[in-house]
């Protein structure tokens, strides 16, 4: 199967590693994945005005690109773009009124007729995939590593653009059944990690971090996982700046889905970049035998 | 209520008529405050409440009672727009859209809250470009 890509800022920058994994799943599994051509920023944030149209503007530009490359679907594989995307998309939809300004106001652009599909890579993985398919094509299972999954905002609300329940999401326990990892559930899976305040209060960041991810150590975590890359850079990076604010605290690594998912299929471990995490994620993998490959 | 704000200069200068307040934020995020029955269900499940000076559901009782020294609170920045809130709320109020409202009626007077250059180099360097994009969008207007 081909799929359009759309990647965002961070994925070409800090989270190239998430990317470069995801390409290598997709390789792994046999599909092919396409970067779509001309795309732009998506705005990160979704316009909450309601007579902000302005900020619906980068993200609908995306989604005629999409119309464009004559693809009714896109993927994304950060969690804010997606998210972002999402709204827009559904915003249009439901008031035709603002879809026809923003159409007059696209300048070299065709109009857009909302006939496109926005996407997680994790929805592809879970809906289209099939996690059973994958669980077939494991070759180093995670057994014996607890992982708490963490979910963010993004992934789950608002609920018309939720992936899963937005209170109780179970994808990511799935995934990691799937690949024969031990689930460890936390109620604060849902809970925001503290998002861009990281630029300006890093300690108010590192708090949030060292509540989520202290809470996932207490019941016995050894690593988290998650999708999204700013959710990973403030519990992993201001996680370990934690240890400095709270005595005698240790910091978890943390992965991104689809590092493990390429760990438990035994891929080259090149493309999951995890030379770049604060805490070192080789080392829990190396303890747990899960990097022998067949 | 006690009054637990602080002071703001910028703000302070801000003027609005009777009731006035209530009215745009109404209009800019098109949510009914008066459907709030200040069960505490948003603050409950706020994960930044601890930091705050006033409760979310603080802010709406402020805003309804035409308060305007709600613009000073710290809350309307803290609010990362997690959409918890807005998730729970049993009336169905979507009040990070409220919060988004109170940011904005400050952001589109030209009062800034984020200055580029206090962000120190070896930050810059490290941390993920949405998170700047975010941050531009949320506190500069």
């Amino acid at each position: 199967m081909k799929l359009l890509y759309y990647p965002g800022c961070t994925l070409k920058t800090s989270a190239k590693n998430l990317e470069r994994s995801a390409f290598a799943v997709m390789d792994a599994l046999g599909h092919e994945m396409v970067e779509m051509k001309d795309w732009n920023c998506c705005g990160v944030v979704a316009s909450l005005t309601d007579d902000d149209l302005m900020r619906h503007l980068a993200p609908l530009r995306n989604l005629i690109h999409v119309e464009d490359a004559g693809e009714n679907r896109v993927v994304t594989l950060c969690d804010m773009c997606c998210n972002t995307l999402k709204q827009t998309n559904l915003r249009v939809k439901e008031k035709p009124e603002d879809l026809e300004k923003l159409n007059a106001f696209m300048d070299e652009e065709k109009d857009y007729k909302g006939t496109v599909k926005v996407i997680h890579f994790l929805e592809f993985l879970r809906d289209e995939v099939g996690f059973d398919v994958l669980k077939k094509m494991v070759k180093n299972p995670l057994t014996g590593i607890r992982i708490m999954p963490y979910y963010g905002c993004m992934l789950l609300r608002p609920r018309e653009v939720s992936i899963d329940d937005a209170e109780e999401p179970k994808i990511l326990a799935e995934l990691l059944i799937t690949l024969g990892a031990e689930v460890i559930d936390n109620p604060f899976k849902i809970e925001c990690c503290g998002s861009y305040h990281t630029v300006e209060q890093k300690e108010l960041v590192s708090k949030r971090a060292h509540r989520i991810t202290s809470f996932a150590v207490e019941r016995g975590s050894d690593a988290i996982i998650l999708s999204c890359p700013l959710c990973r850079f403030n519990l992993d990076v201001r996680g370990k700046e934690s240890e400095k604010l709270f005595k005698g605290y240790k910091q978890i690594p943390v992965y991104y889905y689809t590092q493990l998912i390429a760990v438990a299929l035994g891929l080259d471990l090149k493309c999951c970049g995890f030379d770049t995490h604060a805490v070192d994620p080789i080392l829990l993998l190396k303890k747990k035998g899960c990097l022998k490959k067949e | 209520m006690k009054n637990r704000l602080q002071k703001n200069e910028d703000i302070d200068v801000l003027r609005f008529e009777k009731g006035g307040l209530g009215q745009e934020v109404e209009e800019l995020c098109g949510e009914n405050l008066f459907g709030c029955y200040q069960c505490g269900t948003c603050s409950a499940g706020c994960p930044f409440i601890e930091d705050m000076d006033l409760a979310p559901d603080d802010v709406i009782r402020y805003v309804v009672l035409d308060r305007v020294e709600v613009l000073n609170s710290k809350t309307i920045w803290l609010c990362a727009s997690c959409y918890t809130c807005a998730e729970r709320c049993p009336r169905d109020i979507n009040i990070t859209k409220i919060m988004e409202a109170l940011r904005q009626i400050i952001l589109r007077k030209n009062i800034d809250q984020t200055s580029l250059v206090k962000i120190p180099e070896n930050e810059r360097k490290i941390i993920p470009q949405m998170a700047f994009v975010s941050l531009f969008r949320k506190n500069i207007g």
